[in-house]
């Protein structure tokens, strides 16, 4: 080839690659052009995953079937967030309609990049009025800057499960309500075994166990980790340095924190039998709504309570409060048949037999107006302690970000260095924490 | 009026004809891949939304902005420097050990070689769980003979030499390519340096080292680019190891304890799929490319010189 053609050639060869790259970025497009009333087979990816839980799903399914023949669901069950994501990405005919998430942290993300379709027109379309219909925080958790791509499948609330029969045993009448009685309970219920290890500890304060993820005992202060222009402020968050104190003099409480992750490392898996709670380990320990089914159903052999995780001594009047978080459900983007996966969206989510059922079978809070007041509920006071606390004005939910739950995993680390006793200086390591996360957001935006 | 060839033409078309399934693989898995990573580094793209043009964005961002960069990268390369040489010694040793046994090296060989075929993510849960360091076996064991047993994975000073551990459970793909490549080294010449007095060490010194420097050479250029992949392992342990509860929603921080089992691959993992950030996925995995071409280069000179110098 003459010398003159080769960057021709080369020019020629980058531009056919750029127009074919930008081809092959183009997204897969769905649309809500269907007749909803048309025979069609949607596909319904979850995460349930239990024997109980993929039975309740499936009674959903069955009752929705009933009141939409033309509609054939095939329900996925134990799907990660991970793999829908990969799915929607990928489109296609395997790819799933109706789509649901465990948690909240990544709604900012898939209403910004378009993964899960806007659902105001749909709503608007068939008539439902979604602040009549759901209460304000989990619309807000189900929605990222006005597009609505989301819709709350039942709520979880977090509040303190505690051994009433380890309560009695070390003398004590009622479950903490301050931070400082909480460090004063730990103590008294803490029972060491030998130089390093313990028969049971009042409560694990460590991130790594279970659901102790910094953010749920963190919204116990009431935190606000952005501020009005979206950076990251917990640097300026007076409550940040008060909650790391907080955890580091729990862990201290009851031998600091070395030991106690050395006696975590022994427990059994979350969802087991060997639950720490369950097996005694563990005296007060923070979880879900839906560990009290899960106490009954393993026939736990101790008597044990349910309160409202306790609050920073200095806003004592917020008792009852708690970190709010629940499954989402949405539309594909890439979805063909979005009018009729966005039937049995509105009936999973807005039904209120429907969601009064699953909330009774699967135990997680009802999030419809409705189906709170409904009188079919579960009425084990147990249970209903997580609906006063979604109910609670001052329960916080983590605020929706563009990059999702990414800001969520920074704090999580950050916070697993602060408890290993790494982080020196806690300003100047929340401010580092605070610069990474908006450098992750700016990172994330077109 | 039919168009006539000449014969350069033709050759080059039959020439062209025989490369073309290499040229078709090449293209498709290598050439258009490489490209597409270059331009998506300077795109913002979610791989939903079309992508835009960002310039050097994603790049700064990389070397910048992301502190978890510089603890992935000597995560890498330390497990490329310290698990390749480990497990060329170690393949290399069973190897001559195998096959100097007269007895049972049918039984050595199996028993070797079958952790090699134990899936990467089951055999890491497994190891995960006998270095416990709370309840695991081995703890124990040193336990009851008066040694305070490591933390294993639990701790960011032994995690990944304990992956190093792990790898070298499983060196029975490398133990069988060195017996392969020791049992072809011509006996006569062991013979001959034995009449010239050679002891053991002098034999292997200068007949068997020079007969198998290419296999050993093939085993640490695979060994390199390998490890500079690797993610199953570090991932699974690092995850089991933390003991979080990983739920259908639930997200965390690959790399326990304390980032020291993070590597390159997990963050592009994180960044490309987890935080839709291709862009920057894309610049991670240029520069693992950059620097498994530049190790890979840097190796086949040097055995080109090892090679030369042997002819």
């Amino acid at each position: 080839m003459p010398r003159w053609r080769m960057p021709i050639c080369a020019s020629a060869a980058l531009a056919a690659a750029g127009l074919l790259l930008s081809g092959c970025a183009n997204p897969s497009v769905g649309s809500a052009n269907d007749d909803p009333t048309a025979p069609v087979t949607l596909k319904f990816w979850h995460g349930w995953s239990t024997p109980g839980e993929v039975k309740a799903v499936d009674d959903s399914i069955a009752r929705f079937e009933k009141l939409h023949p033309n509609i054939d669901v095939q329900a996925t069950g134990n799907v990660s967030d991970a793999t829908v994501n990969q799915a929607l990405r990928a489109g296609g005919d395997k790819a799933p309609d109706v789509v649901s998430s465990f948690t909240t942290n990544n709604v900012g993300q898939y209403c910004d990049s378009g993964m899960w379709a806007d659902l105001d027109p749909f709503m608007k379309k068939t008539g439902l009025d979604k602040r009549k219909t759901f209460p304000k925080t989990l619309l807000d958790y189900t929605s990222y800057q006005g597009n609505q791509c989301a819709l709350p499948l039942l709520a979880d609330a977090f509040g303190m499960y505690y051994n009433k029969d380890a309560y009695k045993k070390a003398g004590i009448e009622r479950p903490p309500r301050t931070m400082s009685e909480f460090e004063e309970v730990s103590k008294k219920l803490t029972i060491r075994d030998g130089k390093d290890s313990y028969k049971q500890v009042g409560y694990m304060p460590n991130f790594r166990f279970y659901q102790n993820s910094p953010d749920r005992l963190f919204a116990q202060w009431g935190p606000q980790y952005f501020d009005a222009d979206g950076d990251a402020r917990l640097a300026d968050e007076p409550s940040s340095y008060k909650f790391f104190k907080t955890t580091r003099q729990l862990a201290d409480a009851q031998g600091g924190f070395s030991d106690l992750e050395k006696f975590r490392m022994s427990f059994g898996d979350e969802m087991s039998s060997q639950n720490a709670f369950l097996t005694g380990k563990v005296a007060m320990h923070l979880d879900g709504e839906w560990r009290g089914l899960m106490l009954d159903e393993a026939k736990a052999k101790f008597d044990w309570g349910v309160a409202p995780l306790p609050v920073p001594d200095d806003q004592a009047d917020t008792y009852g409060r708690g970190f709010i978080t629940g499954t989402v459900a949405g539309i594909a983007h890439s979805s063909k048949h979005q009018n009729a996966a966005w039937e049995l969206v509105r009936f999973l989510t807005a039904d209120t037999k429907q969601v009064v059922n699953f909330a009774n079978a699967i135990h997680n809070v009802p999030s419809t107006f409705a189906a709170l007041k409904s009188p079919d509920l579960d009425a084990d006071p147990t249970f209903r302690t997580f609906f006063d606390i979604l109910e609670n004005k001052h329960s916080k939910a983590l605020p929706p970000s563009v990059n999702g739950g990414a800001y969520v995993v920074s704090l999580m680390d950050f916070a697993y260095s602060v408890e290993a006793g790494r982080v020196p200086d806690l300003r100047k390591g929340l401010k580092k924490l605070d610069d990474q996360i908006d450098a992750d957001t700016l990172q994330s935006k077109s | 009026m039919a168009m006539t060839l000449s014969n350069p033409a033709r050759r080059r078309l039959r020439t062209l004809g025989f490369l073309s399934p290499w040229l078709v693989g090449f293209s498709v898995f290598f050439a258009y891949p490489l490209i597409a990573t270059v331009y998506f580094s300077f795109m913002h793209y979610n791989q939903i939304k079309e992508p835009t043009f960002v310039g050097l964005r994603n790049w700064t961002y990389v070397f910048e902005q992301m502190p978890l960069f510089g603890p992935a990268l000597w995560n890498t390369l330390w497990l490329v420097v310290i698990m390749v040489a480990l497990r060329v010694v170690f393949g290399l040793s069973l190897g001559l050990l195998i096959t100097k046994i007269k007895t049972g090296a049918g039984f050595f060989r199996t028993a070797f070689y079958i952790p090699y075929l134990a899936p990467p993510v089951a055999a890491t849960v497994a190891f995960v769980f006998l270095l416990n360091p709370g309840s695991g076996p081995v703890n124990e064991i040193l336990g009851a003979v008066g040694i305070s047993g490591p933390n294993w994975f639990n701790d960011p000073d032994t995690a990944k030499p304990s992956l190093v551990l792990l790898s070298l459970w499983g060196i029975g793909d490398l133990m069988v390519i060195f017996m392969a490549a020791l049992l072809d080294v011509p006996k006569e010449q062991y013979e001959a340096a034995e009449l010239d007095g050679a002891g053991a060490f002098a034999k292997f010194r200068y007949v068997t080292w020079p007969a198998i420097t290419p296999i050993v050479m093939f085993a640490v250029v695979t060994g390199v680019v390998q490890t500079m992949q690797y993610y199953t392992q570090a991932l699974v342990a690092g995850k089991v190891a933390s003991g979080v509860n990983i739920g259908p929603g639930s997200v965390i921080q690959p790399g326990y304890p304390e980032h020291s089992t993070l590597t390159v691959p997990q963050l592009v993992y994180q960044m490309g799929f987890q935080n839709f950030n291709t862009g920057a996925a894309c610049v991670l995995s240029l520069v693992l490319f950059a620097i498994a071409m530049a190790v890979t280069m840097l190796l086949m000179r040097k055995r080109s010189g090892l090679l030369s110098a042997e002819d």
